[in-house]
Formats: structure tokens, sequence, C-alpha cells
């Protein structure tokens, strides 16, 4: 029987078990979405592209699932964009679906048309414009492989109109074949015996985890690594909840914002073991003085990123979990106590702290009270800033994947929507959202999903009424000269979760949190806390630009 | 150092903007870039000449693998390899200058494509330094257009650099 | 003197004219900002920079000057590209500048990096990734005179923030020269003649009249045209403004949505003159049956419009306004046309209407809001029902008050539009006329407008669903309803939460008294107007359809 592409897309879709579409419908994909209208994929209606793009994203994060977005053409497809860079950046499986002009108009400046798989070559890992509509089966295919296999990354499929309409004969093929695409997952075992030889005469091994443990799910295997080796773990930010947060071998997150105890173990260890990480100029610092007397092991999927920034004496291109099972088989117990005696000095020497009880509520209190009600055990969704910080910094992540945040591209207004995304994917779960009153703006028209889709999300915004890491950056590189980071109006966040129909607090007060924090987490339904900080609270240590990482100073 | 990189690629609408979008946007600087189908339709063939180090190279070769149209990539600068550029010059020639242009043409084995009254359109195939010698030696005479193909090139002997095994 | 980056762009933006830019700071723009710190150019901070474009796009729209936003690297520049795409599509001149990781970054994926020059090439008229402080000066006045000469457009320069920290001699960079630019504003005698000569012998003549007129500046020169030939002018929704609404030969908008007699006036020319048009999809319907009996002028500045779309018999390149100049001074007034006189009888035949009851109709709102201001306000839109009814129930007299997007169709730009168009127009009344989903795309943006005392009415056309898209799933997939419902907030609420003042109009009675309130307030108001939830536009052609052939 045939039926439209249109039909089709909406079988390949439920072929490949995808649940939940987050989309907003318009002219060119009409068809896409009267095929949905019978389908029992759950479809969840945002209110702005950018918020299906990025709820896709978290619901990808959340659930190790590829996500999967909608959107029509022309504004429809330019408002995924920066959804889209936020995925590539940070290694999110994504398949987009956009709808596009009739090909006859295809070029010719039509009303709502953008050539979006021009726009988006340099922020997906591939993309379509699908032009037969016989080939849709089989890009659609192609387009899941690509996603989630390999480095993951999004994947864009571009539907004309006709070419939705066109009625085909549907076949899903179960196999893919891509001359140009053939990801490595077995390393190399020279490579890793190498590796391990490395590992057995090290005096100072420090473990560098990223979030390609995440994606590869090896936290289980870098736990028996770190405690086979008795090394110190260190994560990047993407890395955070990898790797038990409370676990005595853990250091904290390295870079920029970094403890210190991670900088220096860093910079004085002998052997760095780099787990499906990419030396980001965030984590490095000056590249010059950056793990300076290390031998580096890099272990990654992506053969683009090993060599990338820094210098690697042991490449080991393959997936992560399956690379670290290899090694461990060759691998023994090691416990050289000097160098970790070394670790707990300086974790001792220097903790993480900052000066309470100063008359002003301090956002890391209020972190720390999250972690300490729910026992590092909720899934943590972040928006962009100072708060993004604090939170890699004051919660103790317990769960792989607990922790859901823009990395790489760094976008404010990711956190809502991406909230909105990793609850539907775990219905069942404490889903908090740290943020801040300048990002849960750029996205704030989502609290009308949420209450559509009765969502019973925590939303916890450090309000401190002004654009906080670009007003620590203009303390620090300019001299105090505050430039458009200070709201001069701010909203009442408690009456604009009445509009949404969403209870709310107000918290500004150390013993305010203690009361009504708990009571807000544990409230069935959706609940805004808005909690008044102090506005000049800094994200310390802070490595400034240009300088090592071993650096870092308070300001 | 400059290397020469034949890239096998689907022949895909966009993939030529997939390519350069690359080398723009990580800032490797390509010297030429000559595409063209190959005994397979579904395949184009880009050769690239590169500038740069070791280290660029490695990243030009690692990331130009992540686009997936790219099938296969050989940097053959180390081979033994033949290499064409084509060149069309058009060169200032009065009637008392033509028998100079066209006794140099001779020597690099140019070809007359046109004539003009004050004007030669010459053509000249060759690598590298034959076509570089060649332009040098009409500079004199005042070239009033110039334009190349950028360079192609193929692997000596029984190698390949296409999708089939090497070897007899 | 040695001048940072920043210091010269800021010098060369006031040496550009600029007194506003609208914007959100970040890392990669840090310096930018600094120097901004001392500048005398008022800066706009909204709260997503996707709101900084599209005000920068109402400012420059309301005042003719071009449109200046400021964002940092990554997702601030990523988020600047719809707001792009919209002016790009309506040839709006802007200029986007974008912080960007220090050059030595580039191309390493690093922090919040993104190729944002790659990203806009389809997008943008041109645009620049800065690499050498000593060519900055340059680059900005090129990207002016590129924004705004010609097909205006927007042009967006990338500044890597060691580029925008460096220091260099500030020099003027003079006169710009643009070998692969040129622009041809008169245009060919022959060609001139040509036309006059089918003008002459036309006896049914119709002038479309496109956003390229309000571009040029050529509205006077396109009445006198017009009132010379007697011909009766059909406007895009580009164009509206650009004629006088209420003027005997006018005949409203063409098109999809045009009125019938506009429609029918084309499909019976004998002549069609687009002027400052580009034939687009949303006009023409079926290419085949658009004006099939006409011979086709068109005038514009962009010589790749023309013939791109319908075959043109007598194509002019050149300015529209010194086109439309030389044609009058080269034509003889007509005295008297049937022609005009059958657009009449068409006219009274086939009016805009629509069918009261006791509901609130949107119509009507469109009207009471025509009312309430004497037509003297400048309208912003959304994209969806509201605002091809703001098209047909609100007389647009002079050009640049109508403010829409016209060919991106961008849900969520009439509202920071309307902030540009307030700045631009201090004093003025600026009316947003939006619908339910379309206002929640850019909300936020509540906040900028009250932290900076804009007084912009915001006219929501509320029916709980995306109203355009429900009515193509009414008329042509069966009722199927798919995902078109909205579940709302409470504006006045969301009003209230931004110290705006909200009001909620549930009957009929309360329509007038709730807009004249509004339009007392010398604040942001949002006005909830409850509609009809299943009304639509009519009439309409349906896709694929002659233009002749409406519904309704």
């Amino acid at each position: 029987m045939e039926i439209t592409a249109a039909q089709a897309l909406v079988k390949c879709l439920e072929k490949e078990q995808v649940e939940v579409i987050f989309g907003y419908p318009g002219g060119a994909i009409l068809d896409v979405y009267d095929a949905l209208y019978h389908s029992p994929i759950r479809h969840v209606l945002v209110r702005h592209e950018q918020g299906a793009v990025h709820a896709a994203d978290g619901y990808a994060r959340a659930t190790g699932k590829v996500g999967v977005c909608m959107a029509t053409s022309g504004p429809g497809a330019t408002n995924l964009v920066t959804g889209i860079a936020n995925a590539y950046m940070d290694s999110i499986p994504l398949v987009v679906f956009t709808g596009q002009v009739p090909t006859s108009q295809v070029g010719t400046d039509a009303f709502q048309e953008v050539d979006i798989t021009g726009i988006t070559i340099p922020v997906t890992k591939h993309n379509y414009l699908v032009k037969d509509a016989v080939q849709l089966p089989r890009i659609i295919k192609n387009a899941f492989h690509i996603a989630a296999t390999g480095r993951p990354g999004p994947v864009l499929i571009d539907l004309p109109r006709d070419v939705a309409q066109t009625r085909i004969k549907f076949d899903y093929p179960d196999s893919v074949n891509l001359r140009g695409y053939k990801p490595t997952y077995r390393g190399h075992p020279n490579k890793i015996a190498e590796a391990a030889r490395l590992i057995g005469s090290a005096a100072r091994p420090v473990i560098y985890a990223g979030g390609g443990i995440l994606n590869s799910k090896a936290s289980r295997e870098l736990l028996t690594l770190a405690e086979t080796i008795n090394a110190p773990v260190t994560n990047t930010f993407m890395g955070l909840s990898s790797f038990p947060g409370d676990h005595p071998l853990f250091l904290g997150m390295l870079g920029l914002h970094g403890t210190r105890a991670a900088n220096l173990a860093v910079t004085n260890c002998d052997l760095l073991i780099a787990l499906g990480a990419r030396f980001d100029d965030r984590v490095t610092g000056k590249l010059a003085e950056f793990a300076p007397n290390a031998t580096v092991v890099h272990v990654d999927i992506d053969p683009a990123e090993i060599g990338k920034n820094v210098q690697v004496h042991v490449p080991i291109v393959g997936d992560v979990k399956q690379v670290l099972r290899e090694l461990l088989s060759r691998l023994e117990k090691k416990q050289d106590t000097s160098w970790l005696e070394q670790i707990e000095a300086w974790k001792k020497q220097y903790p993480l702290v900052y000066r309470r009880g100063e008359g002003e509520l301090k956002p890391q209190y209020v972190i720390e009270k999250l972690n300490e009600i729910n026992g590092g055990n909720a899934v943590v969704v972040t928006d962009v800033g100072q708060h993004q910080m604090w939170v890699a910094q004051y919660y103790r992540f317990k769960r792989p994947g607990s922790l859901i945040s823009s990395g790489g591209l760094g976008t404010m207004g990711f956190g809502l929507p991406a909230a909105v995304g990793a609850q539907i994917g775990l219905p069942g779960e404490l889903v908090i959202l740290v943020t801040g009153d300048g990002s849960i703006q750029m996205t704030m028209q989502e609290l009308g999903t949420a209450m559509e889709q009765e969502l019973p999300l925590k939303i916890i915004i450090l309000n401190n009424h002004v654009l906080g890491m670009v007003r620590q950056l203009q303390q620090v590189y300019c001299d105090s000269r505050y430039m458009a980071v200070e709201f001069k109006f701010h909203p009442d966040f408690e009456t604009l979760a009445r509009a949404y129909g969403i209870k709310s607090y107000t918290l500004r007060t150390e013993k305010e949190v203690d009361q009504l924090l708990p009571e807000a987490l544990g409230s069935p339904g959706p609940v805004l806390v808005n909690c008044l900080v102090c506005a000049a609270e800094n994200v310390n240590p802070i490595v400034i630009a240009g300088k090592a990482i071993s650096e870092a100073v308070d300001c | 150092m400059r290397h020469t990189l034949a890239v096998l690629v689907e022949n895909n609408p966009g993939v030529l903007a997939r390519v350069a979008g690359l080398f723009s946007r990580r800032g490797f600087n390509i010297d030429s870039l000559a595409v063209g189908r190959t005994e397979s339709p579904d395949v184009s063939r880009m050769t690239i000449v590169v500038e740069g180090d070791e280290r660029v190279l490695e990243q030009v070769n690692k990331q130009l693998h992540k686009l997936v149209d790219v099938i296969k990539i050989n940097d053959i600068t180390a081979d033994e390899y033949v290499d064409r550029e084509l060149v069309l010059i058009k060169v200032n020639a009065d009637p008392a200058q033509r028998g100079e242009v066209m006794q140099i043409a001779d020597v690099f084995r140019a070809r007359i494509v046109d004539l003009g009254r004050k004007t030669v359109t010459l053509e000249c195939t060759g690598n590298d330094g034959k076509i570089n010698a060649f332009e040098e030696s009409l500079r004199p005479y005042g070239i009033k257009e110039l334009v190349r193909t950028g360079k192609i090139a193929m692997l000596r002997g029984t190698k390949y650099t296409g999708l089939q095994e090497n070897g007899d | 003197m040695k001048k940072t980056g920043a210091q010269i762009l800021v010098e060369s933006l006031l040496a550009e004219g600029v007194d506003t830019i609208f914007g959100y700071p970040g890392g990669q723009a840090l310096p930018i900002y600094d120097a901004l710190y001392d500048a005398d150019i008022r800066h706009i901070l909204t709260r997503h920079e996707q709101g900084a474009a599209h005000a920068a796009d109402g400012y420059a729209r309301a005042s003719g000057k071009p449109g200046v936003c400021l964002a940092t690297s990554g997702p601030g520049a990523t988020n600047l590209v719809t707001g792009i795409a919209n002016a790009y599509m309506d040839s709006i001149p802007l200029v986007a500048i974008t912080g960007q990781v220090p050059t030595s970054m580039l191309g390493r994926d690093s922090f919040q990096e993104a190729d944002i020059t790659g990203i806009t090439l389809p997008i943008t008229k041109h645009n620049y990734l800065v690499k050498d402080v000593n060519d900055l000066a340059k680059i900005v006045r090129e990207a002016f005179y590129i924004a705004t000469t010609g097909r205006p457009g927007p042009v967006l320069i990338d500044m890597p923030r060691d580029v925008s920290a460096g220091e260099t001699d500030y020099t003027d960079p003079g006169p710009v020269h643009l070998p692969g630019y040129d622009i041809k504003k008169d245009p060919d005698p022959e060609q001139v003649a040509r036309a006059v000569r089918a003008i002459e012998e036309a006896e049914r003549p119709v002038i479309y009249a496109g956003g390229g007129v309000i571009n040029a500046n050529a509205h006077v020169e396109l009445l006198k045209f017009a009132e010379m030939l007697l011909a009766p002018v059909a406007t895009t929704l580009m164009g509206l403004g650009g004629f006088p609404g209420n003027h005997p030969l006018s005949v409203g908008m063409l098109g999809m949505h045009g009125s019938k007699y506009a429609n029918y006036a084309v499909s019976e020319c004998d002549l069609l003159i687009g002027v400052g048009v580009r034939f687009d999809d949303r006009v023409t319907s079926k290419l085949e049956a658009f004006a099939p009996n006409a011979t086709v002028v068109h005038i514009d500045i962009d010589p790749a419009e023309i013939g791109k779309n319908v075959g043109v018999d007598i194509p002019v390149v050149g300015d529209v306004r010194a086109t439309l100049r030389e044609l009058a001074g080269r034509l003889q007034p007509r005295l008297a046309s049937r022609w005009r006189d059958k657009i009449q009888t068409w006219k009274k035949e086939y009016p805009i209407e629509f069918e009261e009851n006791g509901r609130i109709k949107p119509q009507e709102v469109i009207r009471e809001i025509y009312n309430a201001t004497g037509g003297n306000a400048r309208i912003t839109t959304e994209v969806g029902q509201h605002q091809m009814w703001a098209a047909h129930y609100y007389t647009y007299t002079r050009p640049r008050t109508f403010i829409s997007s016209g060919g991106l169709g961008t849900m969520g730009f009439g509202f920071p539009a309307a902030i540009g168009v307030q700045l631009a127009c201090p004093g003025e009344t600026v009316i947003d006329i939006a619908g339910d989903g379309s206002i929640q795309m850019n909300i936020q943006e509540l906040a900028t407008a009250v932290s900076h005392k804009l007084p912009v009415k915001i006219a929501i056309l509320n029916n709980g669903f995306l109203g355009m898209v429900r009515q193509w799933q009414e008329l042509f997939y069966n009722r199927r309803y798919s995902y078109t419902e909205l579940d709302n907030p409470d504006f006045v609420k969301i009003a209230e939460a931004y110290g705006a003042v909200g009001i909620r109009v549930d009957k009929k009675s309360e329509v007038r008294p709730a807009l004249d309130e509004a339009l007392r307030v010398d604040k942001p108001v949002v006005l909830d107007f409850q509609i009809e939830r299943e009304e639509n536009v009519l009439p309409m052609v349906p896709p694929g359809e002659a233009i002749n052939n409406m519904l309704g």
C-alpha cells in the first residue's frame, strides 16, 4: 500500500521507537502533523521552537535515547539553530525535522523559505535536504544511526512540502550502509597495552573524565579504573555525575572554576588519563602549563579530538566503555599512598568556601541545601552563568547523567526547556532546574509547556537581579565598569508563576531556605522558588585568562 | 609544507559547500581545490592542496573524515604521483612579438588556442613548477589575463587512490 | 593615537550616525561593552538576543536608518539567526555585531564558539570575520554601506575578542571601494522609454507596489504616478502604507489574502507595473494564471529579482524613486478611465467583510483599533491570522506605519519590533497586534519595554489556537486539529508580573473602552481580547489556485 512520505516519516519514527517529539507546527510541515494526528507518538507542543530543540536535547541527555524535534520552514527552522548548535557542541544525539517550501520554490526566496541545510552545516553532524520521497525512509534510518553512534550529535532532515505529500511504498531498511561513516569502537590493542604499562609505572596519575563517559555509559568502568589504580578523578563540567561526587578519590571539577585540588593534581601529575574529554580551553587554561610534566593518554571515540589542542603520547581511538574494559583486563591493583596523601592535603588545604552570614542569602548555600535535601539524587538541570558553576561546585552528583547543562555552547535559556524534556523522559523522578534571573527569561514561555504537560518541575531561581557571570567578568577584566548587566527592571516571579498556575515561593534568608525549600521540593506539582541572593557574590576560584590553571585566584 | 590530498566524496549536492565550509571554519589554508567526477558516477574526487605543518594536516585529515559524505582521503604528498594543472594565459603580443611568444610556447609545449589583434591566448598543462615557469617567461610581455584550474593528481604505477583495493 | 578595536568600532558607529544599539552582553563581547560604557550611544538591553535583532529591525523599518544589534559569541550569535534571516527576507538594513572567541581559538570548538559567518552566509547580504584590527574601520564602513544601499539587507561583523582588545592607530577609512558591489540607481533610458510606450498603450493598467517603495522612500512619487495613470494600486503586505489605503485608487492588498477586487484587477489587467516587488508566491499563487493577459513592467533595484519568478516584458532596473520620477516626467495625465470605474464597481460588489455576532470578532477589534487611534498609530504585527486582519481592517495611509514580517513570517517579531519602533518614534502610539501563540514567542521583552519606559501596546487576539495553522487544518485537512490548540497562561498576570498593565476583554461592548484605557495609560499595556475561536481569514486563495479563484 502506498502512503505519503509524511505518513512514512511517522512510521519510521515508530520503527525507531521514538516515544516523544517536541515541536511546533506551521504551513510547510502540516502534512507531517496531519500524519502525527493518528500516531501513538506523544507530541509536546512548545511555545517557541528553541524550546523544542532544547527539550529534545534534555530528553536525550536524561534518557540516553535520541531526542527528536520538529518545526516548520523559515523561522521555525532558524529558531532551532541555537539548540542544534548546543547539541552539537555537547555531542548530544538529536534528529531534527524541518518543513521546507515545495521543491519547485526552493531557492526562490519563497514565503518562509530559508536554506536551513546551508545554515546548519557548521552545527550538525550531518544534514539532508530530501528531494526524493522514496529516499526518505533510508535517510531517516541513516540519520538515527549517525546521530546516535560514534561521537553523537544532531542530524537535520529538511523535508519540502511536495515531497512530504508524495505517495511511496513504505519500506524501512533494517541496516545502514554509509561508506563515509564508520566509527571506530575498539581501541587499538597495542595502544591499550602501552597505556596499561604507563599506568603501571606512573607515580602520580590523574584521571580526567569528560562527557564521553556519560555518552558511552562508562561510569561503572570509570569507577573501577579509579579504584583499581587508586588514581584521583577530576571531571570536566560535561563529565560531572559520571563519578560519584562524594567518593574519596573525587577531586571535583577542574579548569576555569575548578577546585584548586583538581587543578594542582593535574598540574603535578606524571600521567594524565583523559577519557572522553576534549582539552577544552575552559579546562586547560594556558596550554603550555597544562599538565606540563605528564605523559598523556587520551581515549576518545572521535579521532579528530586527539591531538587537536594538546600533544598526546598515547592516543586511543575507540568507545570509552569498550576501551576501559580492555584496559581493566590488563591492569593490576595499585596502591600508591604518597600521591593520594598529597591529594588529600590539597583537598584539605583548599576546600571550596564562601562566606556565610553576611546578612544576605548566599547562592552557594541554596545549592548546598538542595544537595542535602535530596542527597544528590535528583536530576539537576541548569542554565548558564554563575548558578551553573555553583551547581558544579557544590552539588555532589550521585547518579550518572543526573546533571543536564549546556557545556560547550553555554546557552542561556537552555535550562527550562531542557528540564521539560528531562521530566518528560523521566516522569517519576525529581527534576530540579537551577537557573538565574537572566537565563530563565530567555525561554520562560516554556512555563506554558510545563503547565500544559502538567510537569512537576522544581524551578529554583538564584535571583541576583544581574547578569552575574558577565558582571563578575566586568569586575575582573573591565575594572568594575558595569555595562548592560544590571536589569533596571525585575519581573515579579511569583506573579509570573501564578500566570502559569505554578505554585511559588520567595526565599530571602538561610532560615527561609531551611524551612521552605524541603517543602517546595516535596510538593507534588510544579514549583517556582525565587531565591533572592547576594548580587555581589563571585564564582571562586577563577583562572584569569591566559594564566595556568594552577594559578587560580579568588576575586 | 604543502600537501596534496586526494579526497573521494559522495557525489551529493552541497558536498563542496561542506568541504569548503570546513576549511574556512577551522582556519585551514587551501592552496587549490579541483573537483570532478570519477570512474563511478556516484563518487566525486577532490584534489586539495593544503598548506600546513604535520599537526594541521592531521587535523585536516581527521576533520574531513568526520564529514559523512567523505569516503576516503589519501595524502599522496610522499608518494610517487603524476600531477597536472591547466593554465590559460592571455598575453600581449603584437605581430612583432608573436614569434618570441610562440617560441616560449614551444619550449613549454603549450598550445595557442586563440589569437587576437594584440594578444595571444595560450594553454599549457603540467605540474606546478612548469606552470609557474611558463607564467614567469610570459610575464615580460604583459599578462592580460590568467586562469588556473588547480592541481589534479594520480598515484603512479599500480597504486590507487580510488575505492578499489591496491595491487594488480 | 592608539585605540582598541572596540573603541574603533564605537567610533565608527558614531561616524555612521548610530544612536541606538540593541544587545545582550557576554564574555567575548566584553571589550565592546566596555567601550560602549563611555560612548554616547544608547544601549537597549533585551532579554534574549532574538529580541535585539527584531528590535533593531523594527527600529530600521520605522526610522529608515540602519538598525544595529550586538551579541556575544556562540549562543548569543546563533540567537540572532532568525532576526537576521527575517531582515534579509524583507530587505531591511541591519548591522549585526557579534563577539567571537580570540583568533587563536577559532576552529577548535572553543567555549561559546560558533561559526556565525558560516551559519549566516545564506541569510546576510554580506558578512565579515575581522581578523586584523587594522581592517576594522574599513569593514564597519563597508558594512553600513552595503546594508543601506541598493537593495538593503543585513550585514554581520564577527569580532574575535583579541581584535576587539587589540590596539592600532585609528584613521578614517575614507570612501568605500568595492569592485564587486555596484549599484545601478538610474534606470536605462531605453527601458524607461519602452515602459512609457506600454503605459500609453495600456487600457487596463494596474500598479502592484511592494516594500521597495517604502525602502526607496518613493511613496510621494508613487502617488503622483498612480494619479497620472488613474491606475489602481494593489500593494503587497510589505507595501502597505506605501500608498494611502484610503485613496480611491487603492485596491488594498493582493494575493493569497488580498481583496477580491485587487486580485480581479490583476487578473484582468493588460499592463501590470510591478514597483519594488518580487512576485512572491504569496502574491502570485498559481504562476501561469497570474496576470495572464498583461504586459509586465518590473521596476526594481535588484536585477536578480527581475525574471526570477515570472517572465518580465519590460525590466527596469534602478532606484524606484528615481525611476517613478523619470516615468512621471514623460507621461501625460489621463483624464478619464473606464477601467477605474470598473474597479470601483468591484470594490462595491466585493468588499472585505465579516459577519458580526454576539462575540468579539477579531476583525472588529482591528477596526476599533483603527478608530481609537484615528489611523495614526504605528502598527506592528506578529505572524498569523491577526496579521492578515491587521492588513485588512486597518487603513494605512503613511509609509513605515505598518511593520510586519513578510518574507520569513516570523512569529514573535512584532513585539520586539514594536520596542524598536517606539524608540525610533518616541511620542507616537505603537501597537503590536498579536496572536496568543505569537506573543508568547518573545514575551520576555516585556521587561525591556517596562525598563525603558516604552508605552507599547500589545493587542492579543486570543483564540486559544495557532489560528492560521488551524484554519489550514480546517480547510484542507478535514478539521484534524493536530497540535494547534494552546493552553494559555493568564496574560493579565504576566503583564502585571512585568509591571505592565493587563486588561482582559471578554465582551464586545468592552472592546473600545479597553482600547481607550490602554491608549490613555503611559505604560506598556497588554490587552487580552477573547475572540471568536474559529474565525477564518477571508477571502483566501487556496494553495495552487489562481488568485481570482477565492474562498469567502
